[in-house]
């Protein structure tokens, strides 16, 4: 059975016909062709899916398209627009932090969320804000440092 | 060197970043077929009888695949040079299913939902055969993993089905026995190690499709594009000038992606159908139905002399290479080939074992490739002997460890299922690198432990190690480096960026060779119509060798432009040079920039194409060295142990990009860290894998890790290019060994088990109370 579900994604008001019990993650990648956000794992255990839903970053892969509506959605697509991204993706590439690059997109939007919440966070409010988003490439110290770096230059943006 | 030992920003690093379609499932047609694979719920057993109509008559399946209407030719899908010391023991499907999640048929349908509602239409009846769950008695088990009479070996490598055998090797040089004797200390111990998962963040995809030429065309997260066009067109008895296999961004391998797994499938249903096909592994494949490390089982002895030196060595595995053989013989005989050289002292050294198959998922190439496992076994005892000698371990590896201009008698006789090649190792700055990791880590104030608080002890562990630089004499990597009208170049390559950077850093390769700037260099990599050949990314290969062919084309290169230049001044060539801009002669009188010499070559002066190709393939391969050192706290309550800090100095000769190779070493360690601490492999009784995802198989995440620390030590190796080594894989090595000393040091408890874990550590505890 497919309803109309109508939501924000991106900053622009979309609908779609679609099962409500689709995950997110497949409407992304499938009915708007955003393919920045990844699988990595289908059950909502490598944060690869990371989006931010009406603030609140959540896991794609488990969030069935029904409860969007009338939400906003951002995903790297568009917060790709923003300059909060350009000063994360700057620090991300001068602290060397991408590898695969696979996780990186759901580990920009889990440093978004983690700098909304603490625009000037400490050690370990990133070790705990990146706890959910796996990297099996680097050894973390990197997107730590990238993560600091961005709070640093962004100063005031968040 | 003004664009190598630089760390340029990673060349596709913010197309990634900003999330472009770049991974194989990002770029799969959007009307492409989905193919999924029915799989053996049965660790072993005969496929009687299998009905597959009422799944063919669903509406949207396009395709069925069985062992019944595939071709059957016997392959390996190791992704290994041509040819394999792998045996051939796998058909694209089979009558037999050999471990659970074996695949038992395939479907394509129009979608994903479909395919999976035909999965459970099909209708499968299967004679259970007993399984063989326990490698220690795969060996003579009355089940035959491998009955089929097609089975076979490529060369000789002990391959012996009738006794569940993949391979089997020794080798010895000195007296062993005599040797021993005379020594006045030998310990011995026995370890067992797991069957860690890769786990890349991007599962293992492909998608296949016929072009307009009606060729094959293959995208694949393969990290040996080459070698899975051969396999292919074997297994399904294609001519190779039908295929092709283009690698897109890849999003991890770790050798996990050198051998094939959906190419066949998606590639039959593309030639069936005529339409495009996708196989996207879910996690549980990946876990279930991809490889693994190889689990072995350890012995080993060692022997000293009263000064501590050390006169013999002894190493006897058993490996489980699980349901079929990939990687079996090499990633055995690499546990004693790239371990045994570090203490070349010794006059008397005996190395053997077997591999064996069992009814468990297959195993195959692991960053580290057998070197991780022997190194456990190797400096776990070194640390042992050092205490019954009664040194310090750190100045007991330095007394007894090889050093820059000598050699082993193993390099000569081990190879990787061949013979080796003889070789000194003209650097290694291995002393360097252990003497920094002792500053660093703080070693003389904290060695052996430290009493933190009631129920807390911190105690300091350390192990060396080494790897290679590709496998010489059989690895070829080359480069086509192609020069474009406004002054530009594109660099061609089979090797295979993995997400390594390694597009990035033969780009600087090639630039330091040419002279010019790493961003007037494009690359394209590993598309096998479009790049010449590599072997693939395997065997801490593409820096030195693939980097090597890129060196000689960049200087090649270099030489055709200082011609050109020199045609068009009417001067001898030596009377030119190019400084990267500008060709200009020596006297200062002509001079014309790069970018108008190459147009006019392609539009109005003495016209043509300028490019060239170059290939290298090693006569040697120069070991990376390391040191690690591991600081650990255990909680004697609980027996939770906490890795507090991990030192690494690192002897990679020079890197090419600091920053890049400085990841290569922290994620080779906190995967290491994760194979000692955290990855446990279980199974259910019937062989079935428990953990088959990331809550059961937990993989370190930020939480885990403390503190890291990695330096570079100053080298240069002649033979590579601008003096770098390998660096890709010995940052996996020294974990397991150093963590599992500093826990002894901490405790007096001798871990030979991985992964660690409380209970063990609480359950020795109470033993040594006792």
């Amino acid at each position: 059975m497919e309803n109309k579900i109508r939501f924000t994604l991106n900053f622009k008001t979309v609908e779609i016909s679609a099962s409500p019990l689709k995950r997110l993650l497949d409407v992304l990648r499938e009915d708007f062709s955003l393919t920045g956000t990844k699988e990595g794992c289908g059950e909502g255990e490598c944060g690869a899916c990371s989006i931010i839903v009406d603030g609140e970053l959540v896991n794609s892969c488990l969030y069935p398209v029904g409860r969007v509506e009338g939400k906003e959605v951002l995903t790297i697509e568009g917060f790709r627009s923003t300059p909060e991204f350009e000063v994360l993706r700057e620090s991300f590439e001068e602290a060397g932090a991408v590898q695969c690059g696979f996780c990186t997109p759901g580990m920009i939007m889990a440093a978004e969320f983690l700098l909304r919440k603490y625009p000037h966070p400490t050690e370990e409010q990133i070790r705990k804000g990146i706890s959910g988003n796996l990297c099996r490439c680097t050894g973390y110290d990197m997107i730590v440092k990238a993560i600091k770096l961005a709070s640093e230059r962004g100063d005031g943006l968040w | 060197m003004k664009e190598v030992n630089k760390s340029v920003p990673k060349k596709d690093g913010m197309g990634l970043t900003v999330g472009k379609p770049a991974y194989t499932e990002d770029l799969a047609p959007q009307n492409a077929l989905t193919v999924k694979v029915l799989r053996s719920p049965y660790p072993f057993a005969r496929i009687k009888n299998i009905d597959t109509e009422k799944a063919e008559k669903l509406k949207g399946v396009k395709c069925v695949l069985t062992y019944k209407n595939v071709p059957r030719n016997i392959v390996t899908r190791a992704g290994q040079g041509y040819p394999e010391p792998s045996p051939h023991d796998k058909f694209i499907l089979d009558e037999y299913v050999r471990y659970i999640g074996d695949e038992v048929a395939a479907v394509a349908a129009e979608d994903e939902v479909t395919a999976v509602e035909a999965l459970k239409l099909i209708e499968v009846e299967y004679e259970k055969l007993e399984p063989v769950l326990d490698f220690e008695r795969a060996e003579g088990h009355p089940s035959i993993i491998h009955p089929e009479k097609e089975a076979h070996e490529m060369f000789p490598t002990g391959f012996n089905p009738s006794k569940n055998i993949a391979a089997e090797y020794h080798m010895s040089f000195g007296d062993l026995d005599k040797t021993l004797k005379k020594c006045d200390y030998v310990v011995s111990e026995r370890y067992y190690t797991q069957a860690q998962n890769h786990t890349a963040m991007e599962t293992h995809s492909s998608f296949a499709y016929v072009d307009i030429n009606g060729r094959l065309n293959i995208v694949s997260s393969t990290q040996t594009p080459f070698h899975a066009r051969r396999i292919v067109g074997e297994a399904l008895g294609l001519p190779l000038d039908k295929i092709r296999v283009i690698k897109p961004r890849i999003g991890g391998g770790y050798g996990g992606k050198q051998a094939l797994h959906g190419e066949f499938l998606v590639a039959l249903v593309a030639l069936r159908t005529g339409r495009s096909a996708k196989l996207i592994y879910t996690r549980e494949e990946v876990f279930e139905a991809t490889y693994t490390r190889h689990p072995m089982r350890i012995d080993v002895t060692i022997g000293a002399d009263k000064d501590g030196n050390i006169k013999a060595i002894d190493m006897e595995i058993l490996s489980n290479t699980g349901a079929y053989a990939e990687h079996a013989l090499t990633v055995f005989m690499v546990a004693g080939s790239k371990t045994l050289p570090l203490y070349n002292k010794a006059e008397a050294v005996r190395f053997g074992g077997k591999v064996v198959y069992t009814n468990h998922t297959p195993a195959g190439a692991f960053r580290g490739y057998g070197a991780v496992q022997g190194n456990f076994a190797l400096e776990a005892t070194i640390d042992k002997l050092a205490l019954a000698v009664g040194k310090d371990p750190v100045e007991f590896r330095v007394q007894n460890m090889i050093k820059e201009g000598e050699t082993s008698p193993v390099f000569k006789i081990m190879g990787e299922g061949t013979e080796g090649v003889d070789m000194t190792v003209d650097s290694c700055k291995l002393e360097y690198c252990v003497k920094r990791g002792m500053e660093l880590c703080g070693w003389k104030d904290k060695y052996p432990r430290k009493q933190i608080g009631k129920n807390k002890v911190r105690g300091i562990g350390s192990a060396i190690a080494m790897q290679g630089s590709g496998i010489p004499c059989i690895d070829m990597g080359s480069a086509v480096i192609k020069l474009n009208d406004g002054g530009f170049f594109n660099l061609m390559v089979g090797a295979t960026d993995i997400g390594t950077g390694s597009d990035t850093i033969l780009a600087q390769i090639a630039a330091e060779a040419l002279g010019v700037s790493t961003d007037k260099v494009v690359v394209y990599s590993s598309d096998t119509d479009l790049t010449p050949f590599d072997c693939g990314a395997y065997a801490s290969s593409t820096t030195y060798v693939s980097g090597n062919a890129v060196y000689r084309a960049g200087r090649k290169m270099k030489g055709l432009i200082e011609k050109a230049g020199a045609e068009r001044f009417g001067v001898s060539k030596d009377e030119v040079e190019f400084d990267g801009e500008f060709i200009r002669t020596k006297d200062g009188r002509n001079s014309v920039s790069l970018s108008q010499l190459s147009t006019e070559l392609y539009y109005s002066n003495k016209q043509k194409q300028l490019m060239v190709c170059e290939s290298f393939c090693g006569e040697v391969s120069p070991p990376p060295f390391l040191a690690g050192f591991a600081e650990v706290e255990v909680d004697l309550e609980t027996g939770k142990v906490d890795l507090i800090d991990y030192t690494a100095v690192v002897d990679c000769g020079t890197p090419i990009n600091p920053n890049l190779a400085r990841i290569q070493i922290e994620g080779g360690l906190v995967q290491g860290i994760g194979m000692t601490m955290f990855e446990g492999v279980k199974y259910g009784e019937n062989g079935k894998l428990l953990t088959n995802n990331f809550l059961q198989y937990r993989i370190p995440s930020r939480k885990d890790i403390n503190k890291l620390t990695v330096e570079f030590a100053e080298s240069y190796e002649p033979s590579g290019p601008f003096g770098a080594k390998s660096v890709g894989e010995i940052g996996t090595d020294t974990p397991p060994a150093a963590i599992t000393n500093a826990i002894y040091n901490a405790i007096g408890v001798r871990v030979t088990k991985l992964p660690v874990t409380p209970e063990y550590i609480l359950m020795e505890l109470k033993k040594k109370m006792k």
